[in-house]
């Protein structure tokens, strides 16, 4: 596959990381009172907010007898791409990652709980450097944990790429903006790292089937190390024992 | 606020107190609660602030665009303000739903920053008539805890305060063609004068007072609220040598809005203006001084940045 260098000689990427390294995720629990639960990412200099409101009733043309309706939104800053966007939400990639992140989160979520009810999800993109979907799915767990509704599994999402090094196909994990512009094949997956299956599969570009297994499988380890991360998140958070909505306001 | 419910024994409390200029809480009338203020958040953009007031927490970016003048004013820049309330302060924003409030907003920051001894825009000027600067200013609105415009105007001058520019060289070349030069350094920028830049302040009627930054409950007791917009002092926005040699400069009223069904007679209306001025004229000094810390730590590298994970 022709495409421009994403390994250096050293088998360095352009940002300096390996391979099969993630960028730093920084994360917390509970960053705002009202809503019932909230939470914040940062996958490198990707930085995204959640906030869950609900479990609610769902008004009467939404809801439905089995199951609870999952609403989600995703919109983006006006300032957070290097070109400055018109409208935060409603264009259509905005419109596709929203259902993108339902399909992903109705997967992890006990959704049979709650009949009749609804959860809004809302995720806002305060800063995108590449894999802005995954930081979503994961920002948008922790804030369902935050909430306290009840799950199935860690949600946890990571992309990866393809370059070459010395003729041998290897394959890159967490893509970042630089990586993503280049070209590239783009895979996204959603899974549910503790039961192995996926919520979610996206690719973008072409990629020959023979290398498809390997893609996957990095991917996947992505979001299994991404689930350790969250999983530590959740526990320091809980030890800490509270968050801004237990603070009583006079 | 919805969903709070007061009795008229609690209301009575709360406004014989602000009569008394003594508020439940333990402020006078033109106290502010505690705020937080971050600069340089947003590394995509030029200029950024996150302000915490209370519950009300907003981030801002000011990003900058090479524009054409308009022809009546050459010699000026433009700024455009823009609001976004997100769905994460509340459900009821989602889709289109804050758009009338985010407009109300912008209106009245474009109302405030209008007045030339607000804002200068000669400074946004690259070359008279053909080149100039376009700031656009996004306003994320990311929690809702009541006194909205107040704590928007601060995070915005903030904003603008941390907004650098980069140098640009513009030449007239043939045919009234403009060649525009850019320096590769980075940090080859300057930054803006915004130092009399407008603050919002909000005034809520209770009882024949007024108070500023009002909470939730004295907000259920009053039926009206005047924003103004008072100009802000040079002074406070340099160092304490310099501001010795600076003329003393009068606040001055860019703007004023009302909002709510009651109605005010003029004098009160005339007594919240002097108040909004002392208050806003508070503000602004520890603004300035919040500002200029931020500025040294930044230039000296010392900064620690915090962001969302405080």
């Amino acid at each position: 596959m022709p495409g421009p260098d994403l390994l250096s000689s050293q088998g360095l990427r352009l940002d300096g990381r390996r391979p099969n390294e993630l960028r730093r995720i920084r994360c917390k629990l509970g960053v705002f009172t009202q809503p019932d639960g909230s939470a914040y990412l940062e996958q490198g200099n990707t930085k995204v907010l959640a906030a869950v409101y609900g479990p609610h009733q769902a008004s009467k043309s939404k809801q439905l007898t089995e199951g609870v309706v999952v609403n989600c939104q995703y919109s983006m800053a006006t300032f957070s791409t290097g070109e400055r966007k018109n409208r935060p939400r409603g264009d259509r990639k905005s419109q596709e990652m929203s259902l993108h992140l339902r399909q992903a989160l109705a997967a992890a979520i006990k959704t049979e709980l709650y009949p009749r009810s609804q959860i809004d999800i809302y995720v806002e993109v305060l800063q995108a450097d590449g894999s802005a979907y995954c930081a979503c799915v994961n920002v948008a767990t922790l804030a369902l944990i935050d909430a306290g509704i009840p799950l199935r599994a860690y949600a946890c999402a990571c992309s990866s790429s393809m370059a070459w090094k010395g003729g041998e196909p290897e394959p890159l994990v967490d893509v970042s903006h630089v990586e993503e512009a280049a070209g590239g094949v783009c895979l996204t997956v959603a899974s549910l790292p503790s039961t192995e299956s996926i919520a979610l599969l996206e690719m973008s570009h072409r990629l020959h089937m023979d290398y498809f297994d390997v893609v996957l499988s990095r991917a996947m380890q992505g979001c299994r190390d991404i689930e350790v991360i969250l999983d530590k998140a959740v526990r320091e958070h809980l030890v800490e024992g509270w968050t801004k909505q237990d603070v009583v306001t006079i | 606020m919805a969903g709070l419910l007061l009795s008229s024994t609690e209301k009575v409390f709360i406004i014989h107190g602000v009569q008394d200029d003594y508020r439940s809480d333990g402020r006078s009338n033109i106290d502010y609660r505690p705020m937080e203020l971050e600069t340089d958040v947003v590394s995509h953009a030029s200029g950024s602030s996150r302000l915490r007031l209370a519950n009300t927490d907003i981030l801002v970016g000011v990003k900058t665009e090479i524009d054409v003048p308009k022809p009546d004013k050459p010699g000026l820049g433009k700024l455009e303000f823009f609001v976004d309330c997100s769905a994460n302060a509340t459900p009821e924003f989602e889709g289109r739903g804050g758009e009338q409030l985010a407009n109300s907003i912008s209106n009245m920051l474009e109302r405030a920053y209008h007045s030339p001894h607000a804002f200068n825009l000669k400074q946004l000027c690259i070359l008279e008539g053909k080149q100039c600067w376009k700031l656009y200013i996004d306003i994320l609105i990311l929690e809702c805890g009541g006194n909205l415009c107040d704590a928007v105007s601060l995070g915005v001058k903030a904003a603008l305060f941390n907004t650098r520019i980069p140098f640009v060289k513009a030449v007239l070349m043939d045919g009234g063609n403009v060649d525009l030069q850019l320096s590769d350094d980075p940090y080859d920028c300057k930054y803006l004068d915004v130092a009399s830049g407008p603050l919002l302040v909000t005034l809520c009627k209770i009882g024949d007072k007024c108070v500023v930054d009002p909470s939730a409950e004295e907000e259920s007791c009053s039926v009206v609220s005047l924003v103004v917009g008072i100009t802000g002092n040079p002074k406070f926005y340099v160092t304490a040598e310099e501001a010795k040699n600076m003329p003393d400069v009068e606040l001055k009223c860019s703007m004023i809005g009302m909002n709510g069904p009651g109605s005010v007679a003029p004098k009160t209306f005339k007594d919240a203006i002097n108040q909004g001025m002392v208050a806003a004229k508070c503000l602004d000094k520890a603004l300035g001084q919040a500002l200029l810390r931020e500025r040294q730590e930044n230039t000296s590298f010392k900064k620690h940045s915090y962001g969302f994970l405080k």
